[in-house]
């Protein structure tokens, strides 16, 4: 008998009770749509950090500056000096200094984020400024006080105004725009739009505090960014004689460490749909036993007709593996259609990968085919006699 | 072409022994057809399972086209069964999920004919019973008899030497019965050799040599109904061995 036939056999026997052959895949529709659901969500929270990330620039790398005993910061002529001694390796810096900040325009007034930069920085990050220009030299050097901002603020404050040449408060001093970024992020609160870029000289007097905590660099070349930290790392360690003092990390070792967390936490919640799978698996072996015991006439009238032992496993087998595949299939593509449902709602972005989409489906052919091993076993080694007589 | 030496069926049941057959010796010869008659419990099925290689004996040899069944494998067997015995049971024993056709193409399916060719010889058997224009319909559409036919099509299929009959006329009335025992002398005739197993003197009547078991021996053979070169020989002048006496 050959494969074809068990197969066309094995698809009569579920037609022929469709009920039990949809309960019998429930168990294996579930297990796969479940790990379809939190893989596409995985794939998809992970892709949208590495993109946020990639953004950034991957060849950005973040300074921390804790400081140690009365020596809090680098300044910015050491940081100066230190990127034109190894201008082989590293290419530009920006301090970065952050500060949550109130906004006002005549009446209006919003919550955000300013961030002190210098003149460098819109280049490092690839930040656009289609109307105005961004932060400059100048600015820096005579603690202008001048902003850039989002188009979040740009339409909450301004309506369809052009902001730039305007003047708005911030914490109450007033600073004029002197241009408007590129929208990033669909212009909404507290994305990459609802931001504020202003001098880090003038940041420093906002702040009241003028050491400057953290600093942005970037390298000169992506395949060097270890050398330039290495670089970062020993001028930190002759100014604070500490390695707690100072944090050097890259974008792309954040990107690795952001990729493998996703994946071990998305190992552990497949797992645990897993499990699932293997209780459908449970479920199809209970019910092959079943079917095996009321088809043992049937088995014992084709034994009497010449088939093998191989014969008879090979078609229990198929008809499990026809089942939990066809539970498979049933649960690929309802899984696909939840991930994306589920994005909806909990606005995620899903991603659902054809890798998991493969596995999943071999797995479910595979569980048939194991679970369905142990009943087939059973009628093939049915006593041809026994088997006749059975009622 | 069948034979039987001193064979012996011992079934245990927790301490005690049952001998379904005991110590059967028996020569079935090519183109005989022979009825073994027997009351319930006397051996028939035993000896018929033995003869069709659903079973193997505890004692003594059995051998089928001269070859020794008793230490075949499983396996094995299963092909004797295909290649070499075609079985009528009582109940028909047709598989209910699979239509006329498909019932009759299943031992050629175990023989590996590709599909064109097994629907050929199908229809062919199918025709010869002459119940081809139901081909497609299930076994539970059709009459105990025509169940029956469909049943001794598919023994038919496999073109097997020996027809084994398992009480093939206990579930039909006697008009049917009739037909079916037509068709089988038919065969006989056309040169397969037919076993028929019955408790029904009636039926063992349509056999040109009869064998009666009682618990498990045989106690009398109406003899061999063909020569060993093969020939015919007619009614009461058959070899008789023992007595004729039921």
């Amino acid at each position: 008998m050959n494969f074809k036939q068990s197969f066309k056999l094995a698809v009569k026997s579920l037609k022929s009770s469709k009920m039990r052959a949809f309960l019998t895949m429930l168990g294996i529709i579930i297990g796969v749509a479940s790990v379809i659901i939190l893989v596409s969500l995985m794939n998809g929270l992970s892709n949208e950090m590495t993109s946020r990330f990639e953004d950034m620039g991957t060849n950005t790398i973040t300074v921390n500056v804790m400081g140690r005993g009365t020596n809090r910061s680098l300044s910015v002529q050491d940081m100066e000096k230190l990127i034109e001694e190894n201008s082989a390796y590293l290419e530009q810096y920006s301090p970065r200094i952050n500060a949550s900040v109130t906004v006002k325009y005549e009446t209006t007034s919003v919550d955000t984020t300013a961030n002190g930069v210098n003149e460098n920085y819109d280049k490092m990050q690839n930040i656009a400024v289609p109307e105005g220009r961004f932060v400059q030299f100048i600015d820096c050097e005579r603690r202008q006080k001048v902003c850039v901002i989002g188009t979040y603020l740009a339409q909450k404050l301004f309506g369809g105004m052009n902001p730039v040449g305007e003047h708005l408060k911030i914490n109450g001093s007033a600073y004029t725009v002197v241009g408007v970024l590129e929208e990033k992020a669909d212009s909404e609160e507290s994305s990459a739009d609802d931001i504020i870029y202003i001098p880090y000289t003038t940041a420093t007097r906002l702040t009241g505090n003028a050491s400057i905590g953290s600093y942005y660099i970037t390298a000169a070349d992506t395949d060097e960014i270890e050398t330039a930290v290495a670089i970062i790392k020993s001028k930190l360690y002759s100014v604070f004689g500490d390695e707690d003092a100072y944090r050097v990390t890259s974008m792309s070792e954040m990107i690795d460490m952001v990729d493998e967390m996703t994946g071990s936490i998305a190992l552990v919640l497949v797992g645990i749909a897993g499990i699932s799978l293997v209780v459908g698996g449970i479920g199809i072996m209970n019910i092959m036993l079943v079917s095996v015991t009321e088809r043992t006439r049937e088995i014992g009238i084709r034994k009497s007709l010449g088939a093998k032992r191989k014969d008879i496993m090979r078609q229990f087998i198929i008809e499990a593996a026809t089942t939990s595949s066809a539970g498979g299939v049933v649960g690929i593509i309802f899984g696909i259609a939840a991930a994306y449902v589920a994005g909806i709602l909990m606005d995620m972005s899903v991603a659902p990968s054809w890798n998991a989409v493969l596995i999943a489906f071999s797995v479910s052919v595979a569980i048939g085919m194991i679970f369905g091993y142990f009943p087939a076993n059973k009628a093939a080694k049915m006593n041809p006699i026994d088997a006749l007589r059975y009622d | 072409m069948i034979r039987l030496e001193e064979v012996s069926k011992i079934y245990r049941m927790g301490e005690n022994e049952v001998r379904a057959i005991d110590g059967i010796t028996l020569e079935i010869r090519e183109k005989e057809m022979a009825a073994i008659i027997g009351q319930s419990g006397s051996g028939k099925s035993t000896c018929m399972n033995i003869i069709g290689c659903l079973d193997v004996p505890t004692d003594g040899k059995y051998y089928l086209q001269g070859r020794d069944i008793g230490c075949l494998k499983d396996d094995e067997l299963a092909e004797i069964r295909n290649k070499t015995l075609g079985f009528i049971f009582q109940q028909y024993n047709l598989i209910p999920k699979l239509n006329v056709l498909e019932n009759v193409e299943l031992p050629l399916v175990y023989q590996g004919v590709p599909e064109k060719q097994r629907i050929e010889i199908a229809m062919d058997a199918l025709k010869r019973v002459g119940i081809e224009e139901k081909r497609n319909n299930v076994p539970s559409q059709l009459s105990g008899g025509q169940q029956q036919r469909v049943a001794i099509a598919r023994a038919l299929a496999g073109s097997p030497p020996v027809i084994l009959a398992d009480e093939p006329t206990g579930a039909l009335d006697t008009k049917t019965g009739r037909e079916v025992l037509d068709f089988l002398q038919k065969l006989n005739e056309e040169g397969n050799t037919v076993i028929l197993i019955t408790h029904d003197m009636g039926v063992a009547e349509r056999a040109k040599r009869i064998i009666r078991i009682s618990d498990g021996k045989i106690v009398s053979d109406s003899g061999h109904s063909v020569s060993v070169s093969g020939e015919r020989k007619s009614g009461y002048e058959a070899e008789r061995k023992g007595s004729y006496e039921f």
